[in-house]
């Protein structure tokens, strides 16, 4: 339709190979416990133009990346009553997190709950390093967590959805198809029933999470993911559930096992 | 009986009040396919107006989702619904009413909002502000503002 939406249109098929050599899977078998509710899962990456792709593919384009360098300094700063940094504890990023952006949220046995990766750094901060909490989606915290999943980028998100992560998992596909606010509509009545359709101006993704935190060019800074949740239940005239809390956490845990396998690619670059 | 009562009442007060008579959204009469046969006021739809709030995005938004080649000078026409050109040729106005009013008795699990409902919603917000809305829910179109919808749609045959 020549009234859509201009610029040049979304390249489904292209490549994604990050700084000539992380290579990313935008495109992947749908996990079995979605049971043929989506064909195949494809990286939101994959809906976008191909401007708006192309500066995920250098990190010296992608403004997401200049903030995830910021948390370089926090990492390494000592802070709080016991004077430790992240990296006292976890050595450098690339060593200590590797890894864990794939994984997230998941049942972390010493807790005994699901965690999401802002729930174990402020763990560590208040218990370990006797500092104060970060907002849950501030500046501080998104930047710290985009710094963590850019050492993940390429690895395939692998998150467990059985044992005692499941009673979330369950309370988190609840949420995910339940109709929310005066619009009464569902994340499934988007992202997975009209999937690849405009809504308005937006070209509508499968609303997938391995792209988090995602930098956006429409408020040009990075989102967390609670932050995105929030505003499409806002879209729909509803009330979302607070950041951070056992609702999001649930639905976080969810919306991440239907990624399961695509690459981490956050801090990934959105529209 | 009270149907005539209550107009009798509105036609006396009509007088000096700008609204005519409606039928508020919990006493809307359905048939057993969603259909809603009966207008929603007394005054006819006009089609020029429902073009009008069909453009605009903070009322209806039916642009959002639906394309109209009508309505071409309205940027961003959505994919979600059908096109809305020929809809006259293929539904009765009373199914257009009834989709209008409520989407969901005419097509069970439709992804379509309905216009003129005000029960049954979760979570629901103040409009678009996120805070819960207190006090009572108004529907998201007027009695009238439905009606002149359903009169532009009736102007669209193939
Ligand atoms: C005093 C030591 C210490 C400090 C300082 C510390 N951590 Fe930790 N961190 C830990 C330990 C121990 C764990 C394992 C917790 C568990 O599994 O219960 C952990 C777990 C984590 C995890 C989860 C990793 C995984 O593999 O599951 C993240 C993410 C994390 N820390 C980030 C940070 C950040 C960011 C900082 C600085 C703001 C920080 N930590 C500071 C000791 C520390
Ligand atoms: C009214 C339609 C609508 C509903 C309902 C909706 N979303 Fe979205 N969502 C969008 C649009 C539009 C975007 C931006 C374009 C895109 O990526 O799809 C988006 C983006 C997203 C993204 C970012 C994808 C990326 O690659 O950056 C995620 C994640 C997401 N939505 C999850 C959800 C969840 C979870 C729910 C339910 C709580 C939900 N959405 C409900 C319209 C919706
Ligand atoms: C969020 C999406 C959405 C919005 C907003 C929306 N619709 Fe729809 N509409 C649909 C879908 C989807 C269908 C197809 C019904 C189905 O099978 O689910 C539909 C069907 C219809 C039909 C029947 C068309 C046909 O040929 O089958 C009419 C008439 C209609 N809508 C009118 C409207 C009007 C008028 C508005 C605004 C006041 C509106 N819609 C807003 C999604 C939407």
């Amino acid at each position: 339709l020549a009234i859509l939406a201009g610029a040049a249109a979304a390249d489904p098929d292209a490549d994604l190979v990050i700084n000539d050599e992380i290579q990313i899977i935008t495109r992947a078998e749908a996990p079995a416990h979605l049971e043929g509710a989506l064909p195949e899962i494809r990286s939101g990456w994959t809906f976008r133009t191909r401007e708006t792709q192309a500066l995920q593919m250098d990190d010296f384009e992608n403004p997401g990346f200049s903030a995830a360098e910021m948390a370089i300094e926090a990492w390494e700063t000592a802070e709080g009553s016991a004077g430790k940094s992240c990296a006292d504890c976890h050595g450098t990023v690339e060593e200590g997190m590797r890894g864990v952006r794939a994984v997230y949220p998941k049942w972390v046995e010493s807790a005994g709950e699901v965690r999401t990766i802002e729930m174990q750094i402020n763990d560590c901060r208040t218990n370990r390093m006797g500092a104060e909490e970060w907002k849950y989606i501030g500046a501080d915290m998104v930047n710290m967590t985009a710094l963590i999943a850019s050492v993940s980028r390429g690895l395939p998100v692998n998150v467990a959805i059985d044992g005692p992560a499941r009673e979330m998992w369950e309370k988190g596909k609840e949420i995910y198809y339940t109709r929310f606010g005066q619009l009464d509509m569902s994340c499934a009545n988007c992202h997975e029933e009209n999937y690849d359709n405009y809504i308005r101006a937006d070209h509508l993704s499968m609303g997938m999470s391995n792209g988090f935190p995602t930098y956006r060019l429409k408020n040009t800074r990075l989102n967390a993911l609670h932050d995105r949740f929030n505003g499409c239940i806002r879209d729909t005239r509803g009330v979302p559930f607070d950041v951070g809390s056992p609702e999001f956490v649930a639905l976080e845990l969810y919306v991440a096992s239907r990624g399961n396998g695509l690459s981490v690619e956050g801090p990934s670059v959105r529209n | 009986m009270r149907k005539v009562a209550l107009g009798v009442f509105c036609f006396a007060a009509g007088l000096t009040s700008a609204h005519a008579a409606e039928v508020a959204p919990l006493e809307v009469v359905f048939d057993e396919s969603g259909y809603v046969a009966a207008p929603l006021t007394d005054t006819p739809g006009d089609p020029e107006a429902g073009r009008k709030l069909m453009s605009n995005r903070a009322n209806a938004n039916c642009i959002a989702c639906h394309a109209a080649t009508d309505l071409a000078d309205v940027p961003f026409h959505g994919e979600v619904g059908p096109t809305f050109d020929g809809v006259a040729s293929r539904y009765p106005e009373a199914m257009i009413r009834g989709i209008l009013v409520n989407a969901k008795n005419v097509f069970e699990g439709t992804v379509m909002p309905s216009f003129y409902k005000v029960d049954g919603f979760n979570r629901i917000a103040d409009g678009f502000t996120t805070k819960p809305l207190e006090g009572e829910v108004r529907p998201l179109l007027t009695a009238q503002e439905i009606e002149n919808a359903v009169a532009y749609l009736m102007t669209l045959t193939d």
